[in-house]
């Protein structure tokens, strides 16, 4: 525990706390959060819980697969390799440092939105829940995405592939419910869509604990996944 | 200097079809500075690799330590220090940051951590650097730190692979230094390298591996001592021999080092003789010709059959 703690506290500090990236981090839901109010002021509430998950997807994504993908490609991903820690414990450690990240702009993008477009939050407790499930699922993408490429650019354009088809299908724009059945199902298939309906129960509502748990369970069922295909591909790089 | 710290047995790796290390057998004794020799691409990294956990072996295993590379590699890693080829530490932290935080992740208690880092700082003659961000050190501080922070847990084995390619001679001499004091402190060091008389000023012991296959375990001593019998013909002319033709000259095993051409020849007087027909189709004066004690690099090339000049020439283009 001790080596992944060092080892988030280096990322921050050497990737994720960089000026650029808090600026980033804070404008980027500032710049959606006004585009919207000035686009359509009405009916602005209904978008915070999309805007929210939208924001730890990015802030997990974008950063943390840069993060991996440039330090396999000079060298320093071996030297952690070299350390006494097992590969688990270095998976993890990206992985929370990466939602450590998803987890501040989602907050910033909260709070900006609970203050410019008139959000609530019923649920403080689990909708803090769906925002830790949903920074950890992403994150946990992120570094699958890292470990599955060798450039940096081919995470970025892989990451994409992912993200923006999940910003249209997975309710952050447009209700699931309201697409035609195949679209239905693919939004299914993602796991932002269980981000977005787990924000939109404990925040805006009603919430449905049955709904919520089976969100809640559909989370947590993908970030097994990630984590578990991440950890094949990392072991697949020591044969 | 009897016990061996680390014991290889059987170590064979394949990278799909192609068998990179081919069943390996050799140990290494407690504080000694063991040298790893080979061709570029006979296995030498590889074998490093797996030995502290960065590779997995198809088949064999070794013990370091006490310690199974096949089940125990964690423990390992707590024990030996490993200099890679490439100064890998982290660009965006100080070089003081940079061994701190390996410092943490060995586990070094909190209490010792400042003092370990400073020791080691002032050691390697990087004490005033030590607010200067690594990625904005020369080539020769780069390689310091990292020597430096492999040392941070004080591990009894050190590895380092080809740890003065591409220094400058300086820097190279001031590392060479190091190791030696390493030795006097008691740490066993593994070195990888395609510089033959390094080896040959360091080494106690040395291996060499061709084609994934170890060819000879001894000292460098006995190993000129096993090609005694073969006379080394020296020939110094008065610009360099183009490349091409002492590649088709029939003379024997050639060491070219610019204007010097040294042959391990059987029958010194017909070489001599080639040498001057070859010296006359080129127009070139010979300004010396010497017989000499057979190197350890001399030794390398009846072993290998490989230049450790066109070694050195294709280790510096691949970089």
């Amino acid at each position: 525990m001790g080596g992944m703690f060092y080892l988030i506290l280096k990322d921050l500090k050497a990737y994720y706390f960089k000026p650029p990236n808090i600026s980033w981090g804070v404008l980027f839901p500032l710049v959606m959060a006004l585009a919207f109010t000035l686009r359509n002021p009405s009916g602005l509430a209904e978008l915070f819980p999309g805007l929210v998950a939208m924001a730890a997807l990015f802030g997990t994504t974008s950063m943390e697969a840069i993060v991996i993908t440039f330090e396999k490609r000079v060298g320093a991903l071996e030297r952690l390799m070299l350390a006494p820690l097992s590969l688990w414990t270095i998976l993890m450690g990206k992985v929370l440092g990466g939602s450590i990240f998803g987890v501040m702009m989602a907050g910033a993008m909260t709070l900006i939105s609970l203050a410019l477009l008139g959000g609530w939050v019923t649920s403080p407790l689990l909708f803090t829940l769906s925002i830790l499930l949903t920074v950890l699922v992403h994150s946990a993408l992120g570094a699958l995405i890292a470990v599955s490429v060798r450039e940096v650019f081919e995470a970025q354009t892989l990451s994409n592939y992912f993200r923006f088809p999940m910003i249209f299908l997975c309710g952050v724009f447009l209700p699931v419910g309201a697409m035609p059945l195949p679209l239905r199902l693919l939004a299914h298939a993602l796991p932002l869509t269980y981000s977005v309906d787990a924000l939109r129960q404990t925040s805006m509502g009603p919430l449905n604990p049955g709904l919520f748990l089976a969100d809640v369970l559909a989370l947590i069922l993908f970030l097994s996944v990630f984590l578990a295909s991440a950890m094949r591909m990392l072991n697949k790089s020591l044969e | 200097m009897g016990e061996r710290v680390i014991e290889v047995s059987g170590l064979t790796k394949y990278y799909g079809e192609l068998l990179a290390v081919d069943h390996i057998s050799f140990g290494v004794r407690r504080g000694e500075i063991f040298g790893f020799l080979g061709p570029n691409g006979a296995g030498k990294t590889t074998t490093i690799r797996m030995l502290v956990g960065l590779t997995r072996p198809s088949e064999g295993t070794a013990i370091i330590d006490g310690y199974d590379i096949r089940e125990e590699i964690v423990e390992i890693k707590r024990r030996v220090g490993v200099v890679p080829e490439t100064s890998n530490l982290y660009d965006e932290l100080t070089v003081w940051e940079n061994l701190l935080y390996m410092a943490r992740l060995y586990r070094v208690p909190r209490a010792e951590r400042g003092e370990r880092v400073r020791e080691l700082l002032e050691t390697f003659d990087l004490w005033k650097r030590r607010d200067t961000k690594f990625r904005r050190l020369s080539k020769g501080l780069k390689r310091r730190a990292t020597v430096a922070a492999a040392l941070v847990h004080r591990p009894s084995i050190l590895f380092l692979d080809e740890p003065t390619t591409g220094l400058d001679v300086v820097s190279a001499g001031a590392l060479r230094g190091l190791m030696r004091r390493l030795r006097e402190m008691g740490v066993t060091v593994f070195l990888t390298t395609h510089y033959i008389e390094e080896a040959d000023q360091l080494c106690d012991r040395v291996a060499v591996i061709v084609k994934g296959k170890i060819v000879a375990v001894d000292t460098p001593e006995n190993m000129k001592s096993a090609v005694q019998g073969t006379p080394v013909l020296e020939v110094v002319f008065d610009s360099p021999l183009p490349s091409l033709e002492t590649e088709k000259m029939d003379l024997g095993t050639i060491v070219v080092e610019g204007n010097r051409v040294k042959i391990l020849t059987e029958d010194p007087s017909s070489t001599l003789e080639a040498v001057i027909k070859l010296a006359r189709r080129h127009g070139l004066r010979i300004e010396l010709v010497n017989t000499l004690r057979p190197s350890l690099e001399d030794a390398f090339v009846k072993l290998t059959g490989v230049s450790p000049e066109l070694m050195r020439v294709e280790k510096e283009r691949g970089r």
